[in-house]
């Protein structure tokens, strides 16, 4: 593990990799959310509505997650050598749920009588699906160990109270952006009842982004040190203060009944978050040891993928836009091929 | 009980690849076919093609779900089982792998939205381009995810340093020595696949008196296609089976039984190849026929088994049969294409029921014939992952433990169970419902079966909610 210090297209590379996990979040991260709240609205109708709302583009959605994944892996290739095995069982957890809840989208609606049982596939698919990658971003913080280039713990390295709370911070988060998406694209009792959702689950996420924030500097001296010493502790402090605001902006929001704010704020709050995970680990690919500069690919593999990069994200981002704005507006009744 | 850990993420590793790969031999043709259906429909306004595409477009929907679900699987897998493979090649594998998202996917992906549910929301021409892009995404993906495969049989341009992986030239690494041969294979086998999936509904659908139009509408341009691939594909594969006997010879040696080698090798049609004895039991075989297929000589010299030192070869034993069983599905194909042809000259092609039910029987033969060369390809490499350099043995986690690799296993098995269940039930009442045989909200004036000149109008945004349909008036 060599690897000098400082390159810029390592460093371009920490850029897309994170960026890609964090696009991610905020988009598989509603459409998940959608199924975390599948079994809690009043009628069956509202479920027709939940699902068309997302069936355009959660496949788009998930991409995401193969480029993470992929990104990783070329990038970066001994940390994708590293940290999966150390999450086998999560990920697999992961894998099966996202099969079922995948799909539940075409199922659901070719079924009849058995529909209930893909309502309830879709439902547990994205409940599991969440709390395993919560459980993953837990585990991942608490430090994996490594010996030579290989993961160096047991296959239950990974279950500890601090990786489970945080698989449940996320379905609340989750089910958050979920909720707030919904009051964008629904109306009537749907939207009411999305209103309603969403403050109590802000509740619960200020109160989970509180415990991780605190109970994470105590997990590794590194970033307990990045966090409270001394110019540190002044510098950094608009994360939590900007998160607060931000909070308080989102509660305004839901209670002003407004329609397309709150989903936007809800995303900044999930982007502050990660900013702040990132200033914790930050130079750290692997924690508690293994640094970008150290698991970076050589350079003749950065720049053979960042030619096609520098132009194929900004098209992706392009089309993306394109295709949410064709499906933009409310969802009402049903629409589509089925 | 002792559980391997390598043995049983090498089964798993099998399952789970043979699961997906049946998706993308399907959705690639049949993203082609829709495609193209929608470029007639554009191009003639016939209602026939548009209808013809809305349903295959329903059934490529459930297929490519189950495709996509099946392919995360797969990615995560070379980390999780694989990871010091991950480790060494990831210079190398990494990226190309990273193309194929980005360059395939996303593609597949957003558009994919747009062809299933933007037909009212799009302009008629960007429909048809969300049509071609999905296309292009899913030959993409092939392009990058075989460009990967192949170079683990044939790898080129790059160094190791340090036991790791280091690329020197990135054209020789994407254009390894077998990549374009397995590339036109594997794209024709997936054209055959689905023209034999389309003409097998479509004779159904002739036997069961139902959707005449669409019915000799498909089965005659999937036929068409048929009679064009078969010939060809035997061509490519028996260039591809040289080209595999100039790099793995070791494969070609078990692929064909041949345990001394030799000139004049016999073409053996029956044997059970037993490593114990080093020798095949049962054996038939036509004297110098396999000298003469590989060399293209009857004297010609071809490995055998025995060359090579025992830790170094594949077992015969498996790959002899499916080796067979592929290359007779080909000869099958074949048959088909030329019967088809001598009934469309006579004029009689949508009248033989012995012939349709012929083509419902041959509906598996591409998906089965697809996986037998694929066993044969990946078994016929072992030992080695990266040939000639890295052994599967040497490439999986060293943490993992067989009780966690037994329970993905069996989570996979069990998973892939019911959603495999579930899908082909749909699957199969989706066909029963088959096409829509004339437009909603046909024109009283006009004829069954919407006539030329019919055209469809495409409605204004904000009215394209409720059920997406548009209407229709006669001679815009
Ligand atoms: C519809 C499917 C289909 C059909 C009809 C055929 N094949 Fe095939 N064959 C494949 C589908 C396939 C495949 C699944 O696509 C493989 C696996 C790996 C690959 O590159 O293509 C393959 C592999 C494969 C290989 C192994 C290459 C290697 O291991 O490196 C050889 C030698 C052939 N084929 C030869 C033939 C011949 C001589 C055929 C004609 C009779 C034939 N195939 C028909
Ligand atoms: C899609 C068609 C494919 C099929 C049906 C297939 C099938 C198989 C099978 C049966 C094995 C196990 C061989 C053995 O262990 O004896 C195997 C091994 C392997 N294949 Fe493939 N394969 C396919 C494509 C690919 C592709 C595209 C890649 C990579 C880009 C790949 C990577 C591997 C690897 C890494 C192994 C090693 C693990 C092992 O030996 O079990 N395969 N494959
Ligand atoms: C080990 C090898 C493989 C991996 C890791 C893999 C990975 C994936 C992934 C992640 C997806 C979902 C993409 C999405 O999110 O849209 C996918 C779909 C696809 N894969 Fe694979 N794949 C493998 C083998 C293959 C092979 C051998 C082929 C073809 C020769 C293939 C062709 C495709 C195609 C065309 C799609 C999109 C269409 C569909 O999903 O039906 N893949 N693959």
């Amino acid at each position: 593990m060599d690897g000098s210090e400082g390159s810029l297209l390592t460093l371009a590379w920490v850029g897309i990799v994170g960026f890609a996990v964090f696009m991610y979040v905020l988009m598989d991260g509603f459409d998940l959310g959608i199924g975390i709240l599948y079994p809690f609205v009043p009628r069956e109708e509202d479920r027709d509505t939940m699902m068309n709302s997302v069936a355009p583009v959660w496949d788009f959605n998930e991409t995401w997650l193969v480029l993470g994944g992929a990104g990783l892996f070329a990038a970066f290739p001994i940390a994708y050598a590293v940290v999966l095995p150390a999450m086998y069982l999560p990920l697999l957890v992961m894998l099966v749920a996202l099969i079922f809840r995948g799909v539940a989208f075409e199922f659901r609606f070719k079924a009849m009588a058995q529909r209930h049982w893909w309502n309830r596939s879709f439902f547990v698919g994205s409940l599991l699906a969440t709390f395993a990658q919560g459980v993953v971003l837990g585990s991942f913080l608490q430090g994996i160990p490594v010996e030579g280039r290989d993961f160096a713990g047991t296959m239950l390295h990974w279950l500890t109270p601090f990786s489970l709370f945080c698989g449940v911070a996320l379905v609340f988060g989750y089910a958050l952006l979920g909720a707030t998406w919904l009051i964008w694209r629904t109306v009537g009792r749907l939207q009411d009842w999305c209103f309603r959702a969403s403050r109590r689950l802000m509740g619960f996420v200020l109160v989970a982004v509180a415990v991780v924030s605190l109970w994470t500097p105590f997990l590794l001296p590194e970033i307990a040190q990045r966090w409270f010493s001394m110019p540190n502790l002044i510098l950094l402090s608009p994360v939590p203060l900007v998160t607060a605001g931000l909070a308080v902006a989102l509660w305004r929001a839901l209670d002003d009944g407004r329609e397309r704010a709150p989903f936007f704020l809800a995303m900044a709050l999930f982007g502050l978050s990660y900013l702040g995970l990132a200033i914790s680990l930050w130079p750290t690919l692997i924690p508690p040891s293994v640094t970008v500069w150290q698991a970076a690919s050589p350079p003749e593999t950065q720049v053979f993928l960042l030619v096609g990069m520098a132009f194929l994200i900004p098209s992706i981002l392009a089309y993306t836009a394109y295709s949410y704005w064709v499906f933009r507006g409310k969802v009402t009744g049903s629409f589509g091929y089925h | 009980m002792d559980l391997d850990p390598l043995m049983l993420s090498r089964i798993q590793f099998a399952f789970t690849i043979s699961f997906h790969i049946l998706f993308p031999s399907f959705t690639v043709g049949l993203a082609c076919w829709i495609a193209l259906l929608e470029g007639l429909w554009v191009g003639t306004g016939k209602w026939i093609y548009r209808s013809l595409s809305e349903f295959w477009t329903k059934i490529f929907a459930l297929s490519f779900g189950l495709g996509v679900v099946s392919g995360i699987v797969m990615s995560y897998q070379f980390g999780t089982n694989w990871s010091r493979w991950s480790d060494t090649v990831g210079n190398v594998l990494g990226p190309l792998i990273q193309y194929e998202v980005v360059t395939a996917f996303f593609l597949e992906a957003a558009f994919l939205g747009i062809l299933l549910f933007g037909r009212d929301r799009v302009p008629r021409g960007i429909h048809l381009m969300a049509a071609c892009l999905v296309a292009l995404g899913t030959v993409l993906s092939s392009f990058w995810i075989l460009s990967a495969n192949s170079w683990m049989h044939t790898p080129a341009g790059f160094e190791i340093r340090d036991g790791r992986y280091f690329v020197t030239d990135w054209w020789r690494v994407v254009f390894n020595p077998s990549f374009p041969y397995r590339l036109a294979h594997m794209l024709t086998a997936m054209f055959l696949t689905t023209s034999f999936v389309v003409a097998g509904i479509s004779a159904w659908y002739l036997l069961k008196h139902k959707h005449h139009e669409h019915a000799r509408l498909g089965l005659g341009m999937a036929l068409g296609m048929v009679t064009l691939l078969a010939p060809l594909q035997i061509v490519i594969g028996d260039l591809h089976g040289l080209n595999t006997l100039e790099h793995q010879p070791a494969k070609i040696a078990a692929m064909e039984g041949s345990w001394e080698g030799g000139p004049r090798a016999p073409l053996i049609l029956f044997a059970i190849p037993d490593p114990a004895t080093e020798s095949n039991r049962w054996e038939i075989g036509i004297d110098g026929l396999s000298s003469l297929i590989l060399t293209h000589d009857l004297n010609g010299s071809v490995p055998g088994l025995k060359q090579f030192p025992p830790d170094e070869r594949p077992d015969p034993r498996l790959i002899f049969w499916t080796f067979r069983l592929m290359v007779g599905i080909g000869l099958l194909m074949l048959a088909v294409a030329v019967v088809h042809l001598v009934l469309r000259l006579r004029g009689r092609l949508y009248s033989a029921p012995w012939f349709h039910r012929i083509l419902v029987g041959c509906m598996p033969a591409g998906f089965v014939a697809i996986l037998a060369g694929w066993f044969t390809t990946e078994v016929g490499r072992q030992p080695w992952v990266v040939y000639g350099h890295l052994r599967t043995a040497d490439a999986v986690t060293p943490s993992l433990t067989g009780e966690a690799a037994l329970a993905s296993l069996l989570t996979f098995v069990v998973a892939y169970t019911i959603i495999y269940g579930a899908g082909t039930f749909y699957l199969i009442r989706l066909l029963g419902i088959g096409p829509a045989d004339r437009p909603p909200l046909p024109d009283p004036l006009a004829p069954y079966g919407a006539p030329e000149g019919v055209q469809w109008i495409k409605r204004p945004m904000a009215a394209a909610d409720e059920h997406g349909r548009a209407v229709i008036e006669p001679g815009e």
